[in-house]
């Protein structure tokens, strides 16, 4: 018999972690980047929604720490580890960063660009290899990631679905 | 003021008279265009969580045409008109005279884009000039931008100026409805006005509610 699965779903400057056989995902990502972190063995992974580049944008007393690239990443490795995976186990791989319209505030132009750079440069500092990534261009995406397998599926509205 | 502090009943009754003018004169703009009557209903003035907002939106991964324009001037901020496809196909098809248009098409077709951008240059220029005079406060709206894209993808483009500020927005929500004489509604169309929080003020002093 199959065990039941479910999908943990995570909203917009949000985050959650989930364990196979269960699935995680998030959906409507524009110039947002979702951040996958796994460990591979285990068969756990962590999935952040990206809005922002940098917890320094935050105009607000009370800080949202998933909101932005930074701080977000920090605190999925942070509840990963509070799993008992160890950081140094963990990998990555991202989507989204697109450029939905090409004008903006000066605040929101390459919005999705500077995310995909603030990711990557976070993921950097804390050593966590980038496996793959599915990022930029002007479509929406809507990502769904599997700890079993640690593959990533992809959906896009104008480029059909595909896996990394 | 920030959305930290307390956004009273009264000031969102301000904003619901704000998005009654804006709309009702876009309505009139989409009946003179259409040749047909449009419906509007009372708006809807909500502080919401960007999740919630997606969800008056017809939810994150609903698939949608989306016009797209800022607003600058003394009052910053975004503003959306969001379509279903079905809703935006039916729409250009009747403006164009061609059947057999359709937005689901990759490359989107050209004309139909134009059209498209046409739309919500009469509305959202009818809505602005309405609350502009309504406010005396002057307001330019940038040229009009076409999605057809997932409303999340869509609107969380004009939620990153809020998101440095709060994770939560005030949607000032409109909705334009036609019915065909079957009863199908053949357009359904939202409008969207998020004013940046530093405007929020500008808002309510402009109306004398501050």
């Amino acid at each position: 018999m199959t065990a039941l699965t479910s999908v943990v779903r995570v909203g917009i400057a949000d985050l959650n972690i989930v364990r196979e056989p269960n699935t995680i995902r998030t959906s409507g990502l524009g110039s947002c980047v979702g951040v996958v972190l796994y460990d591979e063995k285990k068969k756990i992974a962590g999935l952040l929604h990206v809005m922002l580049p940098d917890s320094s944008l935050g105009k607000s007393d009370k800080l949202n720490m998933a909101k932005f690239a930074d701080t977000g990443i920090y605190a999925l490795m942070e509840a990963l580890k509070a799993e008992g995976v160890r950081p140094l186990s963990l990998k990555a791989k991202i989507a989204g960063g697109a450029q939905m319209f090409q004008f903006g505030s000066s605040d929101t132009i390459r919005i999705g660009p500077r995310n995909v750079e603030a990711v990557k440069k976070e993921l950097g500092r804390l050593s966590i290899p980038i496996v793959a990534e599915d990022t930029g261009g002007s479509s929406g995406r809507t990502i769904e990631f599997d700890p079993a397998t640690s593959i990533l599926n992809i959906r896009t509205v104008n480029a059909g679905t595909h896996e990394i | 003021m920030s959305t930290d502090n307390p956004i009273t009943d009264m000031h969102l009754d301000v904003l619901k008279e704000i998005g009654n003018i804006g709309a009702a004169h876009a309505a009139t703009s989409l009946s003179q265009l259409l040749g047909r009557k449009i419906d509007m209903h009372v708006p809807n003035v909500r502080l919401v969580s960007f999740d919630e907002m997606f969800e008056m939106a017809g939810g994150s991964e609903k698939i949608v045409a989306g016009i797209y324009l800022r607003i600058e001037g003394d009052l910053s901020g975004s503003m959306f008109f969001v379509l279903p496809i079905d809703n935006a196909n039916h729409f250009i098809r009747r403006l164009i005279g061609d059947s057999s248009f359709d937005f689901s098409q990759n490359p989107l077709p050209e004309m139909g884009v134009s059209a498209m951008q046409e739309l919500g240059n009469i509305l959202s220029g009818s809505y602005l000039s309405a609350l502009s005079d309504f406010t005396g406060l002057n307001i330019y709206p940038t040229v009009p931008s076409l999605s057809v894209d997932m409303v999340g993808a869509i609107v969380s483009f004009g939620l990153i100026e809020v998101s440095q500020y709060s994770d939560e927005v005030i949607v000032i929500n409109t909705r334009l409805h036609e019915e065909d004489e079957d009863g199908s509604s053949s357009v359904d169309g939202h409008f969207f006005l998020l004013p940046d929080p530093p405007s929020y003020l500008t808002i309510f002093r402009s109306l004398g509610v501050l």
